[in-house]
């Protein structure tokens, strides 16, 4: 399969690029590790005539600690999350996501900036950013500026970054130390994606929960939070009835899609199970 | 418009001029003249295109060319020394490791980064790490036969010589 033919610019610094993209409108993408867009181009559902490649620009790969928040940058592969001590240590549930993804292959070329950018429903990491509470640095014409994770996904395949606007960075706040997460992701085959997963992360105080955030992949057109179940747990004891109930509830308010994989039912049970089990799994309740 | 591309592909250095939308895969079979790297799915699932690039295995089918330019490349030709095999290769023969064999150069590429990442892996480890390798003939055991044979050559760092009736792995 090959793709429909276009032009190719390699720029070396982030003003080139985004100088590229204004020069070139909407007939310009960006090429990060091309995981998701190449093979939209081979089956040419995205055919664009100009490829801006940012895979040659300098400092945009890193997992750094700052006081308030860890920051990765746009390039930083799957595979460095995944093999990363800081964030296996910091943040188990983008460290289980990362090792969840495709195959090691394609973790070795994907970004997490190109994952957050190509923003599906279907994706790991978008789920993950949401439930973390992330913000994303996008660099544009008009300078840089911050979005919340809540804001950054706003429809199947559609974020909020403008057209001439590049990822740059990616900040999660550094959860307290009496807080851990996970990631469960249910598929029918190895590589495939995920037909529901959760994203959880709990926060404990005395015995209670102080802060739970519970993100749904594959629940709607773009990564969800399960609001309801979140409420029903934060300030609860920890014990088993109290996770059993707030998990059932991890699909209210969701309409979850229908497809080959399975009903709307059939996911609103695998995100209540799912949701159970993490939260089990975080707990050591059960 | 064509880009001048150059990469170092098992030590030699190519030079050509591309159009961007060529795939690496292609670049490798047709214009470096390395068959060896097979395409299979052509979709990022079979895994029979994998090859190094600066360290990494890749799936040559989803990296244009001008994104190699530069870089170092391995494959499957630049695995053996003259006509003694790569304890890898020598294992997918010694434990039959292949029933095609379409799929082969790629698992072996998949299995060195697998064994250069964990070089003690467990029977589940070898079997999730080819997770993006495909085998149609649904030859699995053997493969990780091999794997394990490999792992156990190479962790005893034993240089083994190929048997008389091995084929020369350099293409003439």
């Amino acid at each position: 399969m090959i793709p429909a033919a276009f032009d190719y610019v390699a720029p070396r610094s982030l003003p080139e690029a985004v100088a590229d993209l204004v020069k070139h409108g909407s007939e310009a993408k960006v090429l990060a590790g091309g995981h998701s867009l190449i093979p939209l181009m081979k089956l040419r559902l995205s055919t664009p005539s100009f490829l801006v490649d940012i895979g040659r620009i300098q400092d945009l790969s890193y997992i750094r600690e700052a006081d308030s928040h860890i920051a990765l940058g746009a390039l930083t592969t799957h595979h460095e999350i995944e093999f990363s001590e800081l964030v296996k240590a910091r943040l188990p549930l983008l460290q289980q996501a990362a090792a969840q993804i495709g195959d090691a292959q394609v973790r070795n070329r994907g970004t997490i900036g190109g994952a957050a950018a190509h923003a599906d429903p279907n994706g790991d990491f978008p789920t993950c950013l949401l439930a973390l509470d992330a913000e994303l640095i996008a660099v544009g014409p008009r300078g840089e500026r911050s979005i919340k994770a809540q804001d950054f996904f706003v429809d199947t395949f559609t974020s909020a970054l403008e057209p001439a606007e590049i990822l740059r960075e990616i900040r999660i706040p550094r959860p307290p130390s009496a807080s851990s997460g996970t990631y469960l992701k249910f598929s029918r085959r190895s590589q495939d994606w995920a037909i529901v997963a959760v994203a959880a992360q709990v926060s404990l105080r005395e015995g209670r929960v102080e802060r739970v955030a519970i993100g749904l992949t594959g629940m709607g057109p773009r990564p969800l939070r399960a609001a309801a179940a979140e409420r029903a747990l934060t300030g609860k004891a920890v014990a088993p009835d109290a996770l059993r109930e707030a998990s059932a509830q991890a699909a209210d308010g969701t309409q979850p899609p229908e497809d080959l994989n399975g009903s709307p039912e059939y996911r609103r049970h695998l995100a209540a199970v799912l949701t159970r089990r993490a939260l089990e799994a975080i707990t050591g309740s059960k | 418009m064509r880009q001048r591309v150059s990469m170092t592909i098992n030590g030699t250095n190519y030079e050509h001029e591309v159009e961007p939308r060529l795939l690496l895969v292609h670049y490798i079979r047709e214009q470096a003249g390395l068959t060896g790297t097979h395409v299979g799915c052509d979709t990022s699932n079979c895994g029979a295109c994998t090859i190094e690039m600066d360290g990494h295995s890749v799936k040559a089918c989803t990296v244009f060319a001008v994104q190699a330019n530069g870089s170092q490349l391995l494959t499957i030709e630049g695995l053996a020394q003259g006509t003694q095999l790569h304890p890898l290769q020598q294992a997918f023969w010694d434990e039959h490791g292949l029933q095609c064999g379409y799929c082969t150069p790629g698992m072996i590429m998949a299995a060195r980064q697998l064994l250069a990442r964990n070089p003690d892996p467990t029977e589940k480890e070898i079997r999730m790490g080819i997770e993006g390798n495909l085998c149609r003939c649904t030859g699995y055991h053997n493969i990780v036969k091999a794997i394990q044979a490999a792992a156990k050559v190479m962790g005893e760092g034993a240089e083994r010589k190929a048997p008389a009736t091995a084929p020369s792995a350099r293409r003439d």
